[in-house]
């Protein structure tokens, strides 16, 4: 994981926050808060986060007709 | 299923009165003609082979993907996918402008709605992607090919291109991973290669599918260099031994449009996050993977994954050292397997195989199957 100071910045917390999470974190191999915090924070980036992407990435969940019309297509070209 | 790369399988293609209104548009827009890669990036970004990318990068994150290897979003992504300008009124389109994005015979496969023009550096971008500004480099002969104003913006793609070729060969994200599901595979491994298919390579696909449920080899038939081994010459190699060398009930041949940047280690990375898009659960990095000459590290593509967190990813990378036939051991191995010298080791570079082939010689059966070393010697006369 890249640590170049330049590219880092702060974030501030409630302190009793970090307390609890200073022993949240004991002896489960994650060194600090803050490589503890950025594993959440990238988590919970990586998905779909707001109400209109949610309804955005279920909208776009194939279809059952969409699903057959693929199957329909894999088994002309002799992958099914 | 793996989900795709930002939780969502993107689709871009319209359809019905959208696209029917689109395409009455489209000849009235400022049209912009792409280039083959561009032809191939547009195609993977409509049919989510790019996902999250919906269109063409903006500035941000053309600058975040160069700078951290992030989208301006944070989320991980290596390699710019840019549409540059080819004429003087594409320098002054401006947000909310609309544009035709035309293939190379001049038809209107989409439209992108402008978002971002702006200019790109490309010694940086060729410092930072390419880590060379060597102007042998291909990638960096295509920057130098290329105008340095770049348009970003969301696509509709409103037609397919006409592939003239690997027609049956042709599936998209959302039809691989509706064949898995059927399949009812669970891991599944992808390799990827510009390469001919040579018995190391049969070696790590087969290691990776020990461990998965199935294998979808996925060579690259986008824009190569003009001295790689052409890729209808390569999908014949694999057609042989498809048919004679691998389990018909196991494995996937498809081609990956996309066209190659010689980036290396980055373009593992791309290469990767790609084929989770593809409902791939695992993915094969071997020796110099997208490397070209002597730029990159021979296992530079193996440490730049862990400059990331593995859930940030998300597809397991396998990582395979160098492969050969060892005499003493008698079977495949790597460096990682077998105890013996380089002088038990069948190993050939592409340099010799090519020489070899033009002296009307045969490599020897350790490095190539027969039949691919027969269909690469017809191909070489």
């Amino acid at each position: 994981m890249p640590h170049d100071p330049s590219q880092m910045v702060t974030l501030k917390i409630p302190r009793p926050l970090y307390e609890r999470l200073t022993q949240l974190i004991e002896g489960t191999g994650f060194r600090s808060v803050t490589e503890f915090a950025t594993y959440v924070l990238r988590d919970l980036a990586s998905h779909p986060t707001s109400q209109r992407e949610a309804e955005a990435a279920a909208g776009e969940r194939m279809t059952e007709a969409e699903v057959e019309a693929a199957r329909e297509r894999l088994r002309e070209l002799g992958y099914l | 299923m793996i989900h795709p790369h930002g939780g969502r399988l993107v689709n871009r293609m319209v359809s019905g009165e959208e696209r029917e209104g689109l395409a009455r548009e489209a000849p009235d827009l400022p049209a912009v003609a792409l280039n083959q890669r561009e032809l191939a990036d547009l195609e993977m970004i409509a049919t989510g082979a790019m996902s999250p990318l919906e269109g063409f990068m903006g500035g941000a994150d053309y600058r975040s993907v160069i700078d951290s290897m992030r989208l301006a979003n944070g989320l991980v992504w290596a390699i710019p996918v840019v549409l540059s300008a080819k004429t003087e009124e594409h320098k002054t389109l401006t947000r909310g402008d609309r544009v035709s994005l035309l293939d190379d015979a001049g038809r209107a496969l989409a439209v992108m709605d402008v978002a971002d023009r702006y200019e790109a550096d490309h010694d940086y971008e060729a410092q930072m992607v390419l880590r060379t500004n060597d102007e042998a480099h291909p990638g960096v002969q295509y920057l130098q090919s290329i105008s340095p104003v770049y348009l970003g913006g969301t696509i509709h793609m409103i037609r397919h291109p006409e592939h003239k070729d690997f027609a049956r060969y042709r599936l998209e994200p959302k039809e691989t991973r509706v064949l898995f599901a059927t399949k009812g595979w669970n891991r599944v491994a992808a390799f990827q290669t510009r390469n001919p298919i040579h018995r190391a390579h049969e070696y790590l696909q087969k290691c990776a599918l020990e461990v998965c449920d199935g294998l979808l080899i996925h060579p690259l038939v986008g824009e190569t260099k003009s001295d790689d081994i052409p890729a209808d010459v390569r999908m014949r190699c694999y057609e042989e031994l498809m048919e004679r060398y691998y389990p018909k009930d196991r494995v996937v041949l498809s081609v990956f449009p996309a066209a190659m940047r010689y980036a290396g280690p980055r373009e593992a990375i791309f290469h990767a996050l790609v084929r989770k898009n593809y409902g791939c659960t695992h993915f094969i990095v071997g020796r110099d993977h997208a490397g070209v000459g002597s730029y990159y590290g021979t296992y530079d593509a193996h440490a730049i994954f862990g400059e990331f967190e593995p859930q940030e990813i998300d597809i397991t990378p396998l990582f395979f050292d160098h492969a050969f036939y060892c005499r003493t051991c008698g079977n495949m191995a790597t460096t990682k397997t077998c105890p013996h010298g380089k002088e038990d080791h069948v190993f050939l570079s592409g340099t010799k195989v090519r020489e070899m082939l033009a002296a009307g010689e045969l490599p020897p059966v350790e490095f190539t199957r027969p039949e691919v070393a027969k269909l690469l010697a017809e191909s070489s006369r």
